[in-house]
């Protein structure tokens, strides 16, 4: 059979592989820049074919407590946003995570803080990585740098939501969200039944209490403490299992490397061309591009840093996942920071400029 | 096969339209291409511009530090891009609304009054399809077959009817251009 071959926009293609990964419903408020997801999924009518739901709630907040109790009925549910929408999320996130549901979010990040610039950014990887709402829990965080990835991730992190009943993130960009590729559509498959939940994930899902069962609660209220204690021992551990199995990154030019670059999702394919534009000059440049930000890939950083000159990490921040990477590095190396914010974005000569200016001068001095 | 270009102009002009139509021609040439719009609050009557990139092998970075094309529809994106375009490059633009004329010695550049001569046949839709053919002439880096076959894809159906003149106007287009010497 021929390959389905389609240019889509990244929030165009969110919205493809959401119909096509037998999502239930898709809850979610317009903002830009991921307005099409909404709008696309508005125009593919999916009711009349799979049955999925697409609902524009009237906030953030209600989208995401839809999100809530579609996941704690056992549904393949989700949500897209940007910067603002999703800080609005954070508590119903936190709330999700306290009840070990899985659910689906995607933040085409725009630069802030506060309402902000409309404009790409990564300025939300803390809010990501680090929690955003309040307690001990951890989100999967997937960060694409292609649309193909966009389409690919909404598959994955579908999976690996309901493998650890946990909230999984696609932290993507404007750029990314806004950009036009060749998209490969693959797969088809159907929204899953209870008795196919309850295989994959257990029987959990609040699905109608029957006899022969206990009834199933979806909380993240306990108010005895050793009860709540043995809910977050019991997270802390799923949390380790995920950081042993779950990280993924993708690597360029890093085995002859002297020096490497870190980066994610945008950044990280504006870098992959530094990377070449180096290695035409000369200079033997590596690339490192964090798949999941959570997990995060600690132990490759570490095991790079021992033979690297030094790592500049390039992110469209003032310097966030920067402290991840250091905390790996362990004062191996020394590690630089280059970044634009606000919504500005560098081209493949400021990143090689900064690597010049940071890697390569400081090391004369 | 690499070309980097810049289509930049006003919001209204079809400056992303013109984009999406020859990434889509890339596609259909089995090319890999990106279209990475520089997106903005406004609409109509705003700065708009796209950067499209064809080529042969996969793209690492959809922003480009320098161009080898530069399709400049007003003076706004003349001041900003016209020291973007990588020598040897070439600078394509509408003289209509531009009061400061390109300076650059060590580019090609082309003009082509697509404004006026859409004006004349009361066409003025088909504006951004006669600059497309323009450009082509100048850079046949897709055949005119593939073009067309990316203006059906990325016209929706109930639009289709306005094929025709829209192939009729890249032809246009490519008899318009021409270069300053």
């Amino acid at each position: 059979m021929k390959e389905d071959v389609r240019l889509m926009k990244g929030n165009e293609a969110i919205a493809e592989a959401a119909i096509r990964s037998g999502c239930d419903g898709y809850f979610g408020y317009p903002i830009t820049p991921q307005s099409e997801v909404l709008e696309t999924l508005m125009e593919m009518r999916p009711w009349e074919t799979t049955g999925m739901v697409v609902l524009q709630a009237e906030s953030e907040i209600a989208s995401i407590n839809m999100v809530y109790g579609g996941a704690a009925c056992g549904k393949r549910v989700m949500t897209s946003s940007s910067s603002p929408g999703i800080s609005l999320m954070c508590e119903g996130i936190s709330y999700i995570a306290g009840a070990e549901l899985p659910c689906l979010i995607v933040n085409v990040q725009r630069g802030g803080p506060g309402l902000g610039t409309i404009q790409p950014s990564q300025s939300d990887y803390f809010q990501a990585t680090k929690g955003g709402g309040h307690g001990d829990y951890r989100m999967i965080v997937l960060a694409p740098a292609s649309v193909q990835e966009m389409y690919d991730f909404v598959f994955d992190g579908f999976d690996l939501a309901f493998r650890y009943r946990i909230p999984t993130m696609i932290l993507s960009d404007g750029v990314i969200g806004q950009m036009m590729e060749k998209v490969v559509v693959t797969r088809n498959r159907g929204r899953m039944s209870d008795e196919e939940i309850c295989r994959q994930s257990g029987d959990w899902a609040l699905t109608g209490r029957k006899a022969n069962r206990q009834r199933h609660v979806a909380t993240s209220l306990a108010l005895e403490p050793a009860e709540m204690e043995a809910t977050n021992l019991r997270l802390q551990a799923k949390y380790n299992e995920i950081e042993q199995s779950e990280v993924r990154y993708d690597e360029l030019m890093t085995d002859d490397a002297d020096y490497l670059i870190v980066a994610f999702g945008s950044s990280a394919r504006i870098a992959s061309e530094t990377v070449q534009m180096a290695r035409k000059k000369g200079l033997k440049l590596g690339l490192l591009r964090p798949i999941t930000l959570w997990p995060f890939p600690s132990e490759r950083i570490a095991d790079l840093a021992a033979r690297m000159k030094g790592i500049l990490c390039v992110e469209l921040n003032a310097g966030q996942m920067i402290e991840d990477v250091r905390l790996a590095v362990a004062g191996q190396v020394a590690v630089e920071h280059y970044g634009r914010m606000g919504g500005q974005l560098f081209t493949p000569g400021d990143v090689y400029e900064a690597v010049q200016e940071k890697l390569l001068k400081k090391r004369r001095h | 096969m690499k070309e980097e270009l810049i289509i930049a102009g006003f919001g209204g002009q079809g400056v992303l339209s013109m984009g999406k139509i020859l990434a889509y021609s890339g596609v259909m040439q089995g090319y890999e291409v990106s279209w990475m719009p520089a997106y903005g609050p406004e609409m109509r009557g705003g700065t708009a511009n796209v950067t499209v990139i064809i080529s042969d092998r996969p793209i690492s970075s959809p922003i480009a530090h320098e161009y080898d094309t530069a399709i400049i529809l007003n003076q706004q994106s003349m001041d900003k891009f016209e020291s973007q375009i990588k020598p040897g490059g070439v600078l394509i633009y509408d003289t209509n609304g531009i009061t400061h004329h390109p300076t650059r010695r060590d580019i090609r550049i082309f003009t082509i009054d697509a404004t006026a001569e859409a004006a004349r046949r009361g066409t003025i839709r088909m504006f951004n399809t006669m600059i497309l053919g323009g450009y082509l002439k100048v850079r046949p880096v897709v055949t005119r077959e593939s073009v067309f076959e990316g203006l059906k894809k990325s016209l929706p159906e109930r639009a289709w009817k306005m094929l025709p003149a829209n192939e009729e106007a890249v032809r246009v287009g490519a008899e318009l251009i021409k270069e300053k010497l």
